[in-house]
């Protein structure tokens, strides 16, 4: 059951016109994802800011509440900070450079954002609440997922700036490269459950156990995949697209205000994406700790539940974007090429590596 | 440079690509401007541009009497402004040949050897901040905040203090002053080592600085280079051991000089740890000035008017960025007829374009970072 068969199921009673029994299939979800991205930008944020506060002896964000709730002492304070951040930047004035190339400038931050909306669709965040089940789930994620890069390309070429340029196609090299070593990894749970989509995966692993203890070459595939993800969302140690004290802002030096506020949205969105696909393929998706081992079979039933997947699938991602936030706050940057070292060199002999022993443990075991 | 390049595209004609990287940008420290000529990432060329703070400090002296003239070295140089005030009061004294009593250049010490700490934690903070680490920099301004405490309590001004005056000090320091810097660095000198396990050893700070920027010996010293940029290259050279001055000669300390632990002597991670073990010296040396320090009047030796004999005087002096020096031409008024800074951060500056040559624009920034320049005493 996915969320669009809810909603058709539950409409077919009603007996609307068909089309707009689809128009509503299609409306409620995207509503359903457009709320979840905002929902999750602004927690991701504050979650970030506090995180940073803390590792730096600092306070983080301690002035604005919201509805005349300020906050506790410490970490609750200034909770409504990145609610007025967002209005600011709707707020703010949207600037377009001279000569810059207005309809494709105005037109790839939209591209950018629609790539990580429509990668949503097939990402679960429990049982029943997936958007939509495709049969080749893994593959829908893994191909949605890189179509933003365009977008990334048309913002860095028609903002008519060197910096953006050097940013932009420092970021499709980069994405590009890592996408490779992230379907080498997905293709593990492939070979491991023999089914493409969400459900067949974690079934597989509530059944047995989790993926990351089911071998050592799946441990190995967990680190690859999280590793080449970081890389994937430009964040620290593999920030050099938008390398701060390099390019000033890469590829979105020009952008302001509401084009802004869209990069924005959709990076902290692939990172969720990031943590949800690594949580459901190897962290055994929306079931609870127990089923790690699987040491008594059936034992998985406990604190099982709609609700309680998920809360468990939710807290699996959580955690990965705060090692996500720990990682920003405590590295260095690497080079570009040091970079494509890493992806080429490193990842990519790894992960073809470990595909072939994965199918041998398969065969033996 | 040959061997150093990463990418050997001699044989394809491309045009290059000229970037302006400043004046205003996030790691130019300041207002430096480089032209960079780049071929896809690889530098081909750099041409630094210098003088947008340029406020006429040394055409402005001769216009002032002697005294008038140390507030403005102490804008030279911002983040050592104790440095430039001393160098500059050391060439005053030594044009008027005056005797400085002992507790003075103790008091000159300890501000001097502060300072040198509070400069080289900025720069550690930085220079992480360059590369992309940006929790050092917080974590190195709180301790920097310490010192400039220290500095507040004893001048009544955080930055530019406007405290050594030639023949003296301008007050004595403060009942608790003593007991304040003891505490200070029995609290910095165990933090030192969290910087060492969140910077120095980390693998991508090294695989970023080592081997990165080599600055040979020799080359180092035809353009020029000094302090720790100097001694990074495996240069055993400093003023404060060679040519000592003030009361440097009876203190007892160590010179750290770059032995390419992690790469090549003289690669940028040298640098950075230079200045990392010169904060351990600056320790060593402070705890023994603070022990010792002798009773005595620091207005004693202050001359009533400054009006040296006719004549010209060069003085050197070793700044947390290197050889300060100050020629100074009198005749015999009570104001100078020339006065010429020697700086320290524009010989250093002036190696950049050979340094960066065939490196990534990355590489640009960890090497300017490494030169820890500052463009207010380059542009003067």
């Amino acid at each position: 059951m996915s969320f669009v068969d809810i909603i058709i199921n539950s409409l077919s009673s009603l007996e609307l016109n068909y089309t707009i029994t689809l128009l509503l299939a299609v409306v409620i979800p995207g509503l359903i994802i457009f709320l979840l991205m905002t929902v999750n930008a602004i927690v991701a944020v504050y979650m970030e800011r506090k995180i940073s506060a803390f590792m730096q002896d600092r306070l983080g964000p301690m002035e604005v509440g919201i509805f005349g709730f300020k906050g506790g002492k410490k970490f609750w304070g200034g909770i409504g900070q990145t609610i007025a951040d967002a209005v600011k930047l709707l707020a703010k004035e949207d600037i377009i450079p001279k000569d810059a190339d207005k309809f494709m400038m105005i037109l790839a931050p939209f591209i950018i954002f629609i790539a990580s909306f429509i990668t949503f669709v097939g990402v679960p965040l429990s049982e029943n609440f997936l958007i939509s089940n495709f049969n080749i789930g893994i593959l829908y994620i893994l191909a949605m997922g890189s179509v933003g890069v365009i977008g990334i390309i048309l913002a860095g070429w028609a903002s008519n700036n060197k910096w953006s340029l050097y940013g932009a196609m420092r970021a499709a090299a980069q994405i590009i490269s890592y996408e490779i070593p992230i379907g080498l990894t997905l293709l593990l749970p492939v070979i491991i459950s023999g089914g493409l989509d969400v459900h067949s995966i974690v079934d597989w692993q509530l059944e047995n156990r989790w993926l990351i203890i089911h071998s050592p070459f799946t441990f190995i595939g967990f680190f690859i995949f999280f590793v080449s993800g970081i890389a994937e969302t430009n964040r620290v140690p593999f920030d050099i697209p938008e390398s701060e004290s390099e390019l000033v802002a890469g590829w979105m030096t020009e952008y302001s205000g509401f084009r802004w506020s869209l990069f924005f949205l959709s990076e902290y969105t692939n990172m969720l994406i990031i943590s949800l696909v690594a949580s459901f393929v190897f962290l055994g998706g929306w079931g609870s700790p127990m089923t790690i081992f699987n040491i008594i079979p059936g034992d998985y039933m406990y604190l099982d539940g709609p609700m309680w997947g998920l809360f468990w699938l939710l807290s699996k991602a959580v955690v990965l974007i705060f090692v996500m936030m720990w990682f920003r706050w405590t590295f260095p940057r690497l080079r570009v090429d040091q970079l494509m070292y890493l992806c080429w060199k490193v990842f990519i002999p790894f992960s073809i590596a470990n595909m072939l022993f994965v199918g041998m443990w398969e065969v033996l075991f | 440079m040959s061997d150093s390049k990463l990418i050997d595209n001699s044989n394809i004609h491309t045009e290059d690509m000229v970037l302006n990287m400043g004046p205003q940008h996030p790691s130019t420290h300041g207002v430096l401007r480089l032209k960079i000529h780049t071929d896809g990432e690889v530098v081909s060329k750099i041409e630094p541009i210098i003088g947008y703070l340029h406020r006429c400090f040394e055409k402005h002296s001769e216009n002032l009497t002697y005294e008038q003239v140390i507030p403005f070295t102490d804008r030279c140089d911002y983040l050592s402004s104790m440095h430039m005030t001393h160098a500059y009061s050391m060439a005053v004294e030594k044009m008027l040949d005056l005797e400085i009593p002992e507790r003075v250049e103790y008091i000159r010490v300890i501000t001097a050897e502060l300072q040198r700490i509070a400069s080289h934690v900025f720069f550690i903070g930085v220079f992480g901040l360059d590369l992309g680490a940006i929790t050092p920099v917080t974590w190195m301004f709180k301790d920097r905040e310490r010192i400039i405490d220290l500095f507040e309590m004893l001048t009544g001004a955080r930055l530019l203090y406007n405290y050594v005056w030639p023949g003296g000090v301008s007050h004595d320091i403060p009942e608790k002053f003593v007991q304040r810097t003891k505490e200070f660095l029995d609290e910095f000198e165990p933090k030192l080592v969290e910087i060492d396990q969140l910077l120095s050893t980390n693998k991508i700070f090294i695989e970023r600085t080592a081997d990165v920027g080599v600055l040979d010996k020799d080359i180092a010293i035809n353009y020029g280079v000094s302090g720790p940029t100097l001694r990074a290259s495996g240069v055993d050279f400093d003023l404060r051991k060679k040519e000592p001055y003030s009361i440097y000669d009876k203190l007892d300390f160590e010179v750290p000089v770059g032995k390419g632990d992690m790469g090549t002597v003289g690669d940028s991670w040298d640098r950075y740890n230079v200045r990392y073990l010169e904060i351990k010296e600056s320790i060593k040396i402070l705890r023994q000035c603070l022990d010792s320090i002798p009773e005595g009047d620091v207005h004693e030796a202050l001359p009533r008017k400054i009006r040296p004999k006719k004549g010209t005087i060069y003085s050197r002096y070793e700044s947390s960025r290197g050889d300060v020096g100050f020629y100074i031409k009198s005749d015999g008024k009570n104001i100078p007829s020339r006065v010429k800074m020697r700086s320290p951060a524009f010989s250093n500056l002036c190696i950049l374009p050979y340094l960066s040559e065939g490196w990534m624009i990355s590489d640009v920034i960890t090497i300017l970072g490494s030169l820890d320049i500052v463009l207010g005493e380059i542009d003067r």
